[in-house]
C-alpha cells in the first residue's frame, strides 16, 4: 500500500492512504483529546475537541474526520485550539449530569480528565437533568441525563439490531427505541458510549446485595473470557491471563467456592457435539445453531421463530453449571439447593436476561441467582481494596473447576465451534483428531466458514460474531451443518459487560490469550476430561438428570421494549 | 459544451449564498463520472424574511423549468428533483408539474429544518434520512444523490441559466428587500449596483437612522449606514431595521431561537452552543463573554456552514450596534 508522509508538530510520519489524522496520531502515541471517536465506528464527528489546525488550510478541523493526504502538516495545539477545546469541553459537561460514584467508566473517565487538562468551569445548570432514564428488560440500564448526544450507541446498535434510533424531540433530538423491535441485551451501546449513559442493570448497585448473603452458601461461578480481561481493571496489561488471581480476588471477598464456568461449557460441548451426530446421522433439522449466547438465543424469539428448530436445546455454559452446583454438587455436599445463591461472573449484560428465563428452572429453582459483569466484579474488589495484581494465584474448587482447553476458547469468536468439531470427531469417528487446531474459525473476522471432514462425511459449518454479519450467513444457511453465532463482534471477549474501552486491538490481545491457555493445556478436549468422564459415569449416567440439567427449549418473545424508571 | 461556456462567459454565480461560479459547478458535474446524474434545483428559500425564490417561482417558473431543462439536455441520464419549501408546495404544485409534463422532473417537499436547505442535508432527506450534513468532501458534484455526481443549483440561478441560454441575461440579480422601509419586496436590478443604490431606486432608502442584514435574515451581517458602498452579497437580501424601534436583545433573541429550532444538534457547539446563547440572552443580566465563546466555537469548530455562519449575524451585531451604545 502507498504510504504518506506527514508531520504532526513538525515531525515527520509515515501513514496509509485512508487514514485519519485522528489514527495516525494515535498509532504514535501522539495525544489528540478525543471523546466521541471509537475505532470500531465511523466517525461521528460529533463532539468537537479532536481539533487541529492543518498549515495552509483555514480554521480548525475535526482530526477524527480528515483524511490524511501526502504533505499535509498538521499542528495539534495550539492557543486558538485549547480555547475552542475548553469551552466545547465545557458545553459537554453542562449537558452531561456527572454521577462519577455511579458510572461505567470509573477512574478511567476520559470526560474527567480533560475537563481537568483544560480547567473547565462548571457553572452552567446541566441542561439533560430531568431527562428520563430506561431499563431494557432486565439487562441494560440507559441514564439519558448523561447522554452527549454523539449517536456512538445507535451506530453500534444499528450493527446489531437497530433498536436504538435518533428520534425528533422538541428543540432537540433523543435517543429513542424502534417501535417494531426490541434490544437483546448484548450491551455494545455501552461498550461505545463515552460517558457512560448506559450501564448493566443493578451494575454498582446490587453487586454487594448478590455476594453478601451470610444465610446462604454463596458460590461463584466465571465465564471463559473474564481470565484474560479483569486483569485490564487493575492495569495488568491487555491479554494478561489472570485465572489464579482472579479465583483468589473472589476468595478474598468472603467466598469458598469458586468454580469454573468452562467445565460447563465442556458439558455444553459434550451435549451439543452429541446433538450434532444425532441431527446428521437421523436426519435432524440442519443446520444445527448453538445457542450459548443469550443475545442471539433472544434475537431468535424476536426476530426469527422460525429459526427456532435449529437451535441446539444445550443450555448455556453458566445456567448448566448453575443447575449442577444446585444438584449434583449439593447432594455431594449436603446442602440444600435452596440455600445456595449462584453468582455467575460473566463478560455480558444479556446473561442478566438469560438467568431470568422461566423455562432454565431445575426442579422449579433458578440455576443462577445473579449475574455480575466483569466490570462489576472489578468494582467489588476495588471497593474492598483488592487488586488482583497483587494476589498469589489460586486454584478454583474441583470438582467443576478444571476444564479442558476446549472449554477456555469459548470466551472467543469460533471456540464452541472448535470444541464441538474436536469431541464429535471422536464421537462420530471413535479416534482423537491428529490435530486439534481449526484454524479457520479463529479470529475476529465476523464470518468464517470451512468445510471438515469427519470420517466420510463433509460438514459444512459457518461461525459469525455480530447480528450484522449474521444475518448475512443466515442467507445462505442451507449450506451449512453446524453454526456458531455469537451476538458480539469477536465474542464474548468482548461482550456487553466486559471492560472499557474495547476495540479490535484489545479484542486481539484477549482472543491471543485465551488460545494460550488452550494451547498450554494438557487436555485439550471436552471428552478427555476426567472431570466430565467421571460425570457422565456417575450423575449423567441417570438420563433423567441430563436431560433436566443440560436440555432447554424455546419458544417466541413478546417485544419487552424499554420501560421508564426512577 | 456549449452552454458551460456561455455561463463561464457569463460570469453567473450562484444564487444561494456561497456564490460558486455556475459555469464551473456545472463542468464539474459534466466531467465527474457516474452512471447516472442528478439535478436538484434547490427551492428550499429557509432565510426569514425572504422570498425571492417564490416571487420567481410565482412570475417565471416557465424559465426555471427551462433551465432544468437545460441542464438534464447537458448530463446524460439524468434526472432532475425539484426541493421545495413545504409552504410553496401546495402553491406551485400544479404549475410546475405541468410545465414538468415529459420532463424527467420530480417535486419533493424539504425536509424539517433551516438545515434541511443547506445542500449535503437535501441529499440526506432526499435518501429518507435524518436532515443533517453530510462530511465534505467529498462535494456533491463528485458523489452526490445516492452516490452520484449532483447538480444542485438555487431556483434562481436556473431561471438566470434559461436567460443566459437564450441571450437574455444582462447581469441583473434579484433583491429581495423588506423591514423598515416604504416599498418592501422583490426587485431585479443590476447586480453591479450598491447597496445604498439599490436602496436608493427603489425607493427604500430610510429617512431615519437605520442598520441593514445582508445575506438573509438569520445568517446575514449586519452594515451601518456608513458601510453601504459595497454590492449586496450572499442570497441578494436586504433587511432594513430603523435603530430606534428595534432592540438589538430581541433581535438576537430571535435568531437564537430560530437557529436553535433549525439546526440539526449533531455538533456540540450549534447544539449545545445554540443552546446556550437563547439561555444566556433570556438571563436578567446577560453573559456576553458566555455568548462571544460560544460565537468562537461556532466559527471555528462548526460541522457545516449553518453553524459556522451563526457567528456572523451575531458578532457584527454586537460589534456595531450594542458596543458602539455602551
Amino acid at each position: 500500500m502507498k504510504k504518506n508522509k506527514i508531520s504532526i508538530n513538525g515531525k515527520i510520519y509515515f501513514a496509509e492512504q485512508g487514514q485519519s489524522v485522528l489514527e495516525v496520531a494515535k498509532k504514535n502515541g501522539i495525544n489528540i483529546p478525543s471523546l466521541c471517536y471509537h475505532p470500531d465506528l465511523k466517525p461521528g464527528e460529533s463532539c468537537r475537541l479532536c481539533l487541529v489546525e492543518v498549515k495552509g488550510r483555514k480554521g480548525l478541523f475535526t482530526s477524527c474526520g480528515l483524511t490524511i493526504e501526502d504533505g499535509m502538516e498538521i499542528i495539534t495545539d495550539s492557543p486558538v485550539i485549547k480555547k475552542a477545546r475548553k469551552i466545547n469541553l465545557e458545553l459537554i459537561m453542562a449537558q452531561h449530569r456527572e454521577e462519577c460514584n455511579d458510572c461505567v467508566w470509573g477512574f478511567n473517565c476520559r470526560l474527567l480528565e480533560l475537563a481537568k487538562e483544560f480547567k473547565v468551569d462548571f457553572d452552567m445548570k446541566d441542561r439533560k437533568s430531568e431527562e428520563p432514564k430506561y431499563n431494557f428488560g432486565p439487562a441494560i440500564h440507559f441514564d439519558s441525563t448523561k447522554c452527549m448526544d454523539c449517536q456512538n450507541c445507535v451506530q453500534a446498535c444499528a450493527q446489531q439490531v437497530g433498536f436504538l434510533e435518533v428520534q425528533e424531540d422538541g428543540d432537540f433530538f433523543k435517543i429513542g427505541f424502534a417501535k417494531d423491535k426490541d434490544c437483546i441485551y448484548c450491551g455494545q451501546c455501552l461498550m461505545h458510549c463515552p460517558v457512560g449513559a448506559f450501564e448493566g442493570v443493578g451494575e454498582f448497585e446490587e453487586v454487594d446485595k448478590a455476594l453478601l448473603n451470610e444465610n446462604k452458601h454463596v458460590v461463584v461461578q466465571f465465564a471463559p473470557s473474564i481470565r484474560v480481561s479483569i486483569g485490564e481493571e487493575f492495569g495488568m496489561g491487555y491479554g494478561k491471563v489472570v485465572t489464579g488471581q482472579l479465583v483468589a480476588g473472589i476468595r478474598k471477598l468472603g467466598i469458598d467456592k469458586v468454580f469454573d464456568v468452562s467445565v460447563g461449557a465442556d458439558l455444553v460441548t459434550m451435549e451439543e457435539a452429541e446433538e450434532l451426530k444425532d441431527r446428521i446421522v437421523n436426519g435432524g433439522v440442519l443446520p444445527m445453531m448453538t445457542s450459548c449466547c443469550p443475545g442471539w438465543v433472544k434475537y431468535v424469539e424476536y426476530y426469527r421463530p422460525d429459526l427456532i428448530p435449529h437451535l441446539t436445546t444445550v443450555r448455556s455454559p453458566q445456567v448448566l453449571m448453575g443447575g449442577l452446583i444446585k444438584t449434583y454438587w449439593a447432594e455431594k455436599n449436603g446442602i440444600d439447593p435452596k440455600d445456595i445463591i449462584v453468582v455467575s461472573i460473566m463478560p455480558c449484560t444479556a446473561k442478566k436476561y438469560e438467568i431470568t428465563k422461566e423455562e432454565l428452572l431445575v426442579n422449579g429453582i433458578k440455576p443462577v441467582d445473579y449475574v455480575l459483569t466483569t466490570r462489576e466484579l472489578a468494582y467489588v474488589m476495588k471497593k474492598k481494596g483488592i487488586d488482583l495484581s497483587k494476589l498469589k494465584p489460586e486454584k478454583a474448587n474441583v470438582p467443576l473447576g478444571d476444564p479442558s482447553g476446549a472449554g477456555v476458547i469459548y470466551g472467543a469468536t469460533g471456540g464452541v465451534m472448535e470444541s464441538a468439531l474436536r469431541t464429535a470427531y471422536f464421537k462420530i469417528t471413535g479416534n482423537n483428531l491428529k490435530k486439534i487446531d481449526f484454524k479457520s474459525v479463529r479470529g475476529i473476522n465476523g464470518c468464517k466458514t470451512a468445510s471438515v471432514k469427519i470420517g466420510d462425511t463433509k460438514i459444512n459449518i459457518a461461525v459469525s460474531s455480530g447480528i450484522k454479519n449474521t444475518e448475512c450467513l443466515l442467507e445462505n444457511m442451507k449450506h451449512y451443518h453446524y453454526m456458531e453465532i455469537m451476538a458480539c463482534p469477536g465474542g464474548c471477549i468482548s461482550g456487553g459487560g466486559q471492560p472499557i474501552p474495547t476495540t479490535d486491538e484489545i479484542r486481539k490481545m484477549r482472543i491471543a490469550a485465551i488460545y494460550g491457555v488452550d494451547k498450554k493445556k494438557k487436555i485439550r478436549s471436552a471428552h478427555e476430561s476426567v472431570e466430565i468422564k467421571e460425570l457422565y459415569n456417575t450423575f449423567f449416567k441417570d438420563e433423567k438428570n441430563v436431560h433436566s440439567i443440560c436440555h432447554t427449549k424455546f419458544s417466541q418473545k413478546k417485544r419487552m421494549g424499554a420501560k421508564k424508571v426512577k | 459544451m456549449e452552454i458551460i461556456k456561455a455561463l463561464k462567459e457569463s460570469g453567473l454565480t450562484g444564487r444561494s449564498g456561497s456564490g460558486f461560479p455556475t459555469g464551473l459547478k456545472w463542468e464539474m458535474v459534466k466531467n465527474n463520472k457516474g452512471k447516472k446524474k442528478y439535478i436538484i434545483c434547490n427551492a428550499s428559500e429557509g432565510e426569514p424574511k425572504v422570498s425571492k425564490d417564490k416571487y420567481i417561482l410565482e412570475n417565471y417558473a416557465e424559465e426555471v423549468i427551462n433551465g432544468i431543462k437545460i441542464a438534464l439536455d447537458t448530463f446524460r441520464d439524468s434526472e432532475a428533483i425539484i426541493y421545495i419549501n413545504k409552504e410553496y408546495y401546495p402553491l406551485f404544485k400544479t404549475k410546475l408539474t405541468n410545465l414538468s409534463k415529459g420532463l424527467p422532473i420530480s417535486l419533493f417537499k424539504k425536509g424539517p429544518g433551516y438545515i434541511a436547505g443547506e445542500e449535503t442535508t437535501i441529499l440526506e432527506v432526499i435518501e429518507g434520512r435524518r436532515a443533517e450534513p453530510r462530511k465534505k468532501p467529498p462535494f456533491p458534484v463528485e458523489k452526490g444523490l445516492y452516490g452520484m455526481p449532483t447538480l444542485i443549483n438555487n431556483v434562481e440561478t436556473f431561471y438566470y441559466i434559461s436567460k443566459i441560454f437564450k441571450g437574455e441575461y444582462f447581469g441583473t440579480r434579484f433583491y429581495s428587500i423588506t423591514g423598515d422601509v416604504k416599498s418592501p419586496g422583490v426587485y431585479e436590478l443590476s447586480a453591479d449596483w450598491s447597496t445604498k443604490k439599490i436602496l436608493e431606486e427603489t425607493d427604500n432608502y430610510p429617512t431615519s437612522e437605520f442598520f441593514i442584514q445582508i445575506g438573509g435574515g438569520a445568517c446575514g451581517e449586519i452594515f451601518l449606514e456608513k458601510e453601504l458602498k459595497n454590492k449586496p452579497c450572499g442570497s441578494g437580501s436586504i433587511i432594513v431595521f430603523d435603530k430606534k424601534k428595534t432592540k438589538p436583545i430581541d433581535l438576537m433573541k430571535e435568531w437564537a431561537d430560530f437557529y436553535m429550532k433549525g439546526n440539526c444538534n449533531k455538533c456540540v457547539p450549534c447544539r449545545e452552543g445554540g443552546y446556550r446563547i437563547v439561555e444566556a440572552l433570556n438571563e436578567k443580566k446577560v453573559n456576553w463573554e458566555r455568548i462571544n465563546e460560544i460565537l468562537f466555537v461556532l466559527k471555528e469548530t462548526s460541522f457545516c456552514s449553518l453553524g459556522k455562519s451563526i457567528y456572523t449575524p451575531f458578532s457584527s451585531l454586537i460589534k456595531k450596534i450594542l458596543n458602539e451604545k455602551k
